[in-house]
């Protein structure tokens, strides 16, 4: 009995693939200024049985160019001491694992995004695809409008911050267990 | 038996899947390794009024810092309630790494000129690793270089020297409050009689209120206990340095606008060299900006066209 139940709950474990290390960059572009920043640790965990997926990271581990525009962001944007985290919670439409190949296949995905402790629905196109290894490897790149997640800019700085911000993620997943 | 057999298994398997379907962000949370947190922000900038604050510019950080201190308000309309008689300092601070700074700086008070070194030895932090304060040591070498007062006599060059040390310590309370004790020591090579200490101990205390993210209230003051300083300055008692300052982020700028009785912009002005006295009305009018330059970047955005904040 008991080994049917590890059993079962291996199978659940093995269907599930993790990272700790993946990465999003952001990207405002204006005339005057573009502005990137990194972060290096981001969390992802991809169900395959059920194609549901979930992303969790530190704002204040995004690094920038610039050691004051991290502080500004963190302090003035995003309140990373009210909100520290920004979360993604969402399913891949139509998944199933014998989809994946070597070759970056598309794949729609809708969920929740949260950012500034405002949650909004999204929808991405993401490309997945497996390795040799049998780990998965996802990227998507998309935009959000600061006003969605009410980061408000002040004036004096609106001409160096864009409205939009271009978010890019990549993923490598490594199999649990 | 083989029924009770196969309900038992139908439910571990739901038990299974319902674990499979256990909420993913929950997992991801739960098995997180607690990671270190440190304070941000304690202040806006290097300076909290006019003396130093914990804060140093990051690693290729180059900081530009032009001040004025006006005359007294008190001199009256004449005078345009003192910004005919204004003084200036200017200087440079660049960061060699996120924690060690080092400075130039000219004030036109006394044609002085001044070097500094900072090190920011402790950080308030909080998560896997805590600490309650942030702590940074700054001295500073001071070099009048106006005339001699008795170019008679046998003057030294060290007779042109004064030194300060600073040691700030400062936490950050939740987002709003930030406090820093400054306990201070002043030496003058020369000073104007034997009554007078060459050493003079201060304690300094100051805080700072954000206001909204760009804009901050601050308060700065030294305490010099009494006996250290006899002599007369200009035919006045030296006092206590108060100020009150408020601070204006709009990017890459600080703007500090100030109401204070220290002519000076410097702790070795500030402590022992305030005359200007509060309930008298000798109060000074001034500002601060700050400009920081982005020299060297950090090596994952090294390719990227040079532009500043």
């Amino acid at each position: 009995m008991i080994v049917t139940f590890i059993g079962l709950c291996l199978t659940v474990i093995s269907q599930r693939q993790m990272t700790r290390t993946g990465t999003i960059q952001f990207f405002s572009e204006t005339d005057v200024e573009d502005i990137e920043a990194i972060n290096n640790q981001v969390s992802s965990v991809l169900d395959l049985a059920s194609g549901e997926m979930a992303y969790t990271l530190l704002m204040k581990a995004f690094s920038f160019e610039k050691a004051l525009m991290q502080e500004h962001f963190n302090e003035k944007y995003v309140e990373s001491d009210k909100y520290p985290k920004a979360k993604f919670k969402g399913k891949i439409i139509g998944f199933s694992p014998s989809k994946l190949t070597a070759k970056p296949t598309e794949f729609k995905v809708k969920g929740s995004l949260t950012i500034h402790g405002v949650t909004n629905e999204i929808e991405v196109t993401e490309k997945l695809w497996k390795n040799e290894k049998g780990e998965i490897l996802g990227e998507t790149t998309f935009t959000i409008k600061l006003a969605d997640y009410k980061i408000e800019v002040p004036s004096t700085v609106r001409e160096n911050i864009s409205e939009t911000i271009e978010i890019k993620v990549k993923v490598n997943y490594e199999k649990m267990g | 038996m083989k029924k009770w057999v196969k309900s038992f298994v139908f439910l571990l398997i739901s038990i299974s899947f319902s674990f499979g379907q256990d909420d993913l962000l929950d997992m991801l949370e739960e098995t997180e390794e607690p990671t270190t947190d440190y304070a941000f922000a304690t202040f806006k900038t290097t300076r909290l009024v006019s003396g130093h604050s914990v804060e140093t510019n990051a690693a290729g950080v180059l900081q530009f810092l032009v001040g004025h201190r006006f005359g007294r308000v008190n001199a009256g309309w004449q005078e345009l309630f003192g910004i005919d008689n204004a003084t200036i300092r200017f200087g440079f601070e660049y960061g060699l790494t996120d924690n060690l700074n080092i400075g130039i700086g000219r004030s036109s008070f006394q044609k002085t000129y001044d070097g500094t070194i900072k090190w920011r030895f402790l950080r308030q932090k909080s998560g896997a690793e805590n600490f309650p304060f942030t702590a940074t040591y700054v001295a500073t070498i001071f070099m009048d270089t106006r005339e001699w007062a008795n170019p008679d006599r046998e003057n030294y060059f060290s007779s042109r020297l004064n030194y300060n040390h600073s040691l700030l310590l400062a936490r950050k309370f939740g987002r709003t409050f930030s406090l820093q004790l400054m306990p201070s020591l002043v030496h003058r090579n020369l000073v104007k009689t034997m009554e007078d200490q060459n050493t003079i101990f201060a304690m300094g205390a100051g805080t700072s209120i954000r206001l909204n993210g760009s804009a901050r209230f601050n308060i700065e003051y030294h305490y010099i206990p009494e006996g250290q300083i006899i002599s007369l300055i200009g035919g006045e008692k030296v006092q206590n340095s108060l100020s009150f300052g408020l601070d204006f982020e709009t990017g890459g700028h600080v703007f500090q606008f100030q109401l204070t009785n220290s002519r000076g912009m410097t702790e070795r002005y500030l402590v022992g060299e305030t005359t200007g006295s509060w309930l008298d009305g000798d109060i000074h009018l001034g500002f601060n900006i700050s400009r920081v330059f982005t020299v060297k970047k950090p090596k994952s955005f090294k390719n990227e066209d040079d532009e500043n904040i």
